[in-house]
């Protein structure tokens, strides 16, 4: 163990820079640690002797507390070291999207110094400043400006330092590679180590919360950005195959004991009693921890605990009325149920006037089951109660949250928790909603001892939260001549007590003990963006409950790009049928919609669209013809679908090239086309392996995933019973073409907007569209597994 | 609890174990080697994977005193400092998202290529068919496969031309 109270491997892990003195003590040292027991320093002001104040009740390392680093320092977000080499500290995660390797490159940028003399830490919230850990495909599009601006002060103070230095005016310096240099004289130059390596910057930025703080210093114009725009090999690679990354599920401690979860057999299930002697013999046996219906049981070994918790003896009581429908009967039971919560509509001109003068009228409905998280790995977290303190080892996402919703969940003053944050598997919004840490930490408190929790395969499962199930009739209606004049959605999401972001209310385990809030959250469904400009809309939407609110597996949080798969599978498959009816080419109808107009938006989006929908076309080699093609012979019949979306400010458009086998009902999706617009591109390799892989993770939601249950318990508990892509499902080739479709493509300031999770949005539908076009054949049920598609395939004759 | 002796990466180790106890968390929690992952205990994801006698075995659901032969994990593929031919690849084709899965993805490639050096994409697909990842980066991990096998091949055929020259 470090002095800093962590396993040494891991702290050489979290702070590859060997700072002297330790991160900590850099900080504290310079009462860098903003005043969170301060109430001026909570309202946001900057108060220098509460900092004073701060520094004073810090004690020695390891013991806590654990304040946090203030975010108006420089110091807080960039160190440089005397060999010249520089640590970023941002207060991010990465899910595997290579963010870190972003950050350094426009971290590298603005201060100007070499991109490969950079390192970049994160997540850890006593260390690093809070940005709120990742989500939201906000990593580039909100929380690298401060990151940027608080670079280019750096830069700028680094001038300055030189200017006394070298006794030159800040004018004839020229800066480039953390070496500045005299321009009229290049044998007078100082580098960025020899002015403040090792030292501190002790320069505040001003500005009332975290997202706005700027120095004295503009960013640079994008036009001379050097890393930006380049593909580096993302840092976090080389640890992840040659097995040396420690990640969360690898940390040891000495003492630490195992725990598993028992977890209700059946949905609403009352704990009756628990045979405690049916463990007590078993060897390494340590204890069992039960609070309401939450119950777990600790040994000293992992697969002690394995065999414990299966071993277990608890009586449970069935609940008096059946938690949910079957997933058989989940959409009959969505139609016909009373929304819980009802959202304002969205209408504009008279749609009903426009319906009654169309010449034709089409409807459908879609229904989206609920799909899980079912991360590669279960939830899993290691804590440490040691010193009245609690330090959580996770891959929680948002880390800073897991901070406050444990201080809070234990009762402990928020300082005394730190979270340390560690690679783990996806992300994509589970682990916001992380129940292992809480567990963890509870189970530390209650043992005295270290404890590691790790959920099984059948648990995290089940259990896990999940994306709504949504069901949506969309309607629409066509003038004589083809045109789109009236269009009516409407979608439901099963949606209620949406699970939010660590909640110490909502988190399984408070869930579990009781210690629930009073009022469920409302939930949320989704209505399409406003891609098309169709004169007559009306877009509605609602949400309905299951009759069992709490305790309950078959429970909704946010799953990457929360409701856009789902709505997005509605609306623009119902394009494509409108397209159909038409008789006109799916895209040429789509185009024919969108009007560009730069006075939409201010980012431009149907002008956007328009680019990025051509280009898409473009790069497959779309030929115009109506759809579905004429039915073909033989056993595989081919096809090609559209769809397109935007999310926030970012643009895709998909197509999907698949073949269904006519005998088996065998979906493979042979080729895929991205066409991707999120504006400034910082690293463009990653982001192409990022939106290959959101297609893919679509892909297997189209094809594969739903959560099923019987009326008591979730039943899809493995990879068996709940299937996800695999390698034989991979298209033989991948196109994503990266465009910027601004209109004033050279501008200076073009930001970079989300680029995680748009192009997860449009692929179910594209998939769709191209069965449809390869079959004539209409699916408007998730997944398009192979019974289902081979029962319609037959219901029409194929 | 009984004593099980287990070769793994060219060393001897003598274990009191309990008889059962899976291979995974021998490996994990009593010799470090934690390239191996644990995914889902039920041998279906193969994230714990680990070569023995040539053939990659999930070590979640074998146990450690079944394992007669020598085991090799993740960290005991590169050789003399250098990486193994397909972790290069792995790095220059950049496959991992989160990665979690890709000691997995690695360790039954390499049985692959031990067996079948120059696979074509149906062999690799089929191949690799019953190891999973959740970020869904198959197409890069076959991208891998094929550049790590041209490397092989490569190396193999310098050091067989150094031999006849």
């Amino acid at each position: 163990m470090t002095r800093n109270g962590i396993p040494r491997e891991i702290e050489e892990q979290l702070d590859k820079t060997n700072v002297t003195p330790s991160r900590r003590e850099f900080l504290r040292n310079a009462g860098m640690f903003a005043a969170t027991f301060s109430a001026a320093g909570a309202a946001g002001s900057f108060v220098p002797e509460a900092k004073a104040q701060t520094a004073a009740v810090v004690s020695s390392d390891g013991a806590g507390p654990y304040p946090d680093p203030d975010f108006r320092q420089v110091d807080s977000w960039i160190v440089i070291h005397q060999d010249d080499t520089a640590t970023f500290y941002v207060g991010k995660t990465d899910c595997g999207q290579g963010t870190g390797t972003a950050f350094r490159q426009i971290m590298s940028d603005e201060l100007d110094f070499p991109y490969d003399r950079t390192t970049c830490i994160m997540g850890s919230t006593d260390i690093t400043v809070d940005q709120g850990g990742s989500g939201g495909s906000t990593a580039m599009e909100r929380d690298s400006w401060p990151m940027r601006r608080v670079a280019a002060e750096a830069r700028r103070v680094l001038l300055e330092m030189a200017a006394t230095r070298l006794d030159v005016p800040v004018d004839r310096l020229t800066v480039k590679e953390g070496v500045i240099t005299e321009t009229a004289d290049p044998s007078k130059h100082v580098t960025y180590g020899q002015l403040v390596g090792g030292k501190r910057f002790n320069v505040a930025v001003k500005g009332n919360n975290i997202n706005v703080i700027t120095g004295v210093a503009a960013v640079k114009p994008v036009q001379a950005l050097r890393n930006v725009g380049q593909s580096p090999q993302r840092y976090d690679i080389p640890a992840k195959v040659d097995g040396s990354l420690k990640w969360a599920v690898d940390v040891k401690l000495p003492g630490m004991v195992h725990a598993r979860n028992v977890k209700p057999p059946f949905a609403g299930a009352k704990l009756i009693s628990i045979d405690e002697s049916s463990v007590r013999n078993m060897t390494g046996f340590v204890k069992v921890v039960s609070k309401g219906n939450y119950v777990a049981v600790v040994c000293e070994r992992e697969e002690q605990a394995i065999n414990a918790s299966r071993r277990l003896k608890v009586r449970w009581e069935k609940p008096a009325t059946a938690p949910f429908p079957s997933s058989e009967d989940l959409f009959q039971y969505m139609r016909s149920a009373t929304p819980t919560a009802v959202l304002k509509p969205v209408v504009v001109g008279n749609p009903d006037a426009a319906f009654a003068a169309a010449a034709t009228v089409i409807e459908a409905d879609y229904d989206i089951p609920y799909q899980g998280h079912t991360a590669f790995s279960p939830a899993h977290a290691l804590a440490d109660p040691s010193n009245g303190l609690m330090t959580i080892y996770t891959n929680d996402m948002k880390s800073y949250g897991m901070r406050a919703g444990v201080a809070t969940f234990l009762g402990m003053p928020r300082d005394k928790v730190r979270v340390i944050w560690m690679e783990g598997p996806q992300g994509f919004g589970r682990t916001a909603a992380d129940d292992a840490g809480f567990e963890a930490a509870y189970l530390a408190k209650e043992i005295g001892r270290p404890v590691r929790i790790q959920w099984m395969r059948d648990e995290e499962t089940a259990w896990d939260t999940k994306a709504p199930a949504f069901t949506v009739k969309v309607r629409g209606g066509l003038d004589a001549s083809g045109n789109l004049v009236a269009y009516e959605y409407h979608g439901r999401a099963a949606d209620h007590n949406h699970v939010g972001y660590n909640e110490p209310d909502t988190v399984l385990i408070a869930q579990l003990m009781g210690s629930r809030r009073a009022k469920p959250a409302s939930g949320s469904s989704e209505i399409p963006a406003e891609m098309y400009a169709i004169p007559n809309r009306r877009m509605s939407r609602d949400v309905v409950s299951l009759p069992l609110v709490w305790e309950t597996p078959v429970r909704t949080g946010n799953l990457r790009d929360p409701n856009g798969p789902q709505s997005t599978f509605a609306a623009e498959s119902f394009i494509d049928e409108l397209a159909a009816a038409a008789k006109t080419d799916p895209v040429e109808f789509r185009m024919k919609l969108l009007t560009a107009s730069t006075t939409d938006d201010a980012s431009f989006r149907r002008a956007r669209s328009i680019a990025v929908v051509k280009a898409a076309a473009e790069a497959y080699g779309w030929d115009s013809r109506p759809q579905p093609r004429p039915v073909a012979s033989g056993d595989v019949l081919t096809g090609r679908g559209f769809a397109y979306a935007f999310r926030g400010q970012t643009i895709a458009a998909e197509i999907a090239e698949v073949e269904v086998n006519r005998r088996t009902g065998h979906v493979w999706v042979k080729r895929l086309v991205c066409a991707h617009d999120c504006g400034l591109v910082i690293n463009p390799e990653a982001l192409r392996h990022t939106v290959e892989c959101a297609m893919l993770h679509s892909l297997s939601r189209a094809l594969y995933e739903e959560v099923q249950f019987d009326t008591e318990k979730v039943t899809s508990v493995d990879w068996v019973s709940h299937p996800s892509l695999r390698h034989a499902d991979a298209p033989a080739r991948i196109d994503v073409v990266l465009l910027n479709g601004d209109p004033n493509p050279n501008r200076s300031d073009l930001p970079p907007y989300g680029g995680g999770e748009t192009a997860c949005k449009p692929l179910l539908a594209a998939v769709a569209n191209a069965i449809f076009d390869a079959t004539g054949v209409r699916l408007r049920r998730v997944p398009f597994r192979d019974a289902r598609v081979l029962a319609a395939l037959k219901a029409t004759r194929v | 609890m009984s004593n099980v002796t287990l070769k793994v990466n060219g060393s001897t180790h003598i274990l009191d174990i309990e008889p059962g106890t899976p291979l995974l968390y021998i490996l994990r929690n009593d010799l470090g080697l934690q390239g191996p992952k644990f995914g889902c205990g039920l041998g279906q994801c193969g994230a714990c994977t680990v070569i023995v006698n040539g053939s990659a075995i999930r070590s979640c659901i074998t146990s450690a005193s079944s394992v007669k032969g020598e085991i090799t994990t993740l960290e005991g593929i590169a050789k003399g400092g250098k990486l193994h031919p397909l972790q290069q690849a792995w790095i220059d084709e950049q496959v991992p998202q989160c990665g979690f899965c890709q000691n997995g993805q690695i360790m039954t490639a390499k049985a692959l290529l031990d067996k079948i050096p120059s696979p074509t994409d149906a062999q690799i697909r089929e191949g690799m068919n019953g190891v999973l990842c959740r970020c869904m980066t198959f197409y890069r991990v076959q991208a891998a496969i094929k550049r790590g096998a041209k490397a092989i091949a490569d190396a193999r055929s310098s050091v067989k031309s150094e031999v006849t020259a």
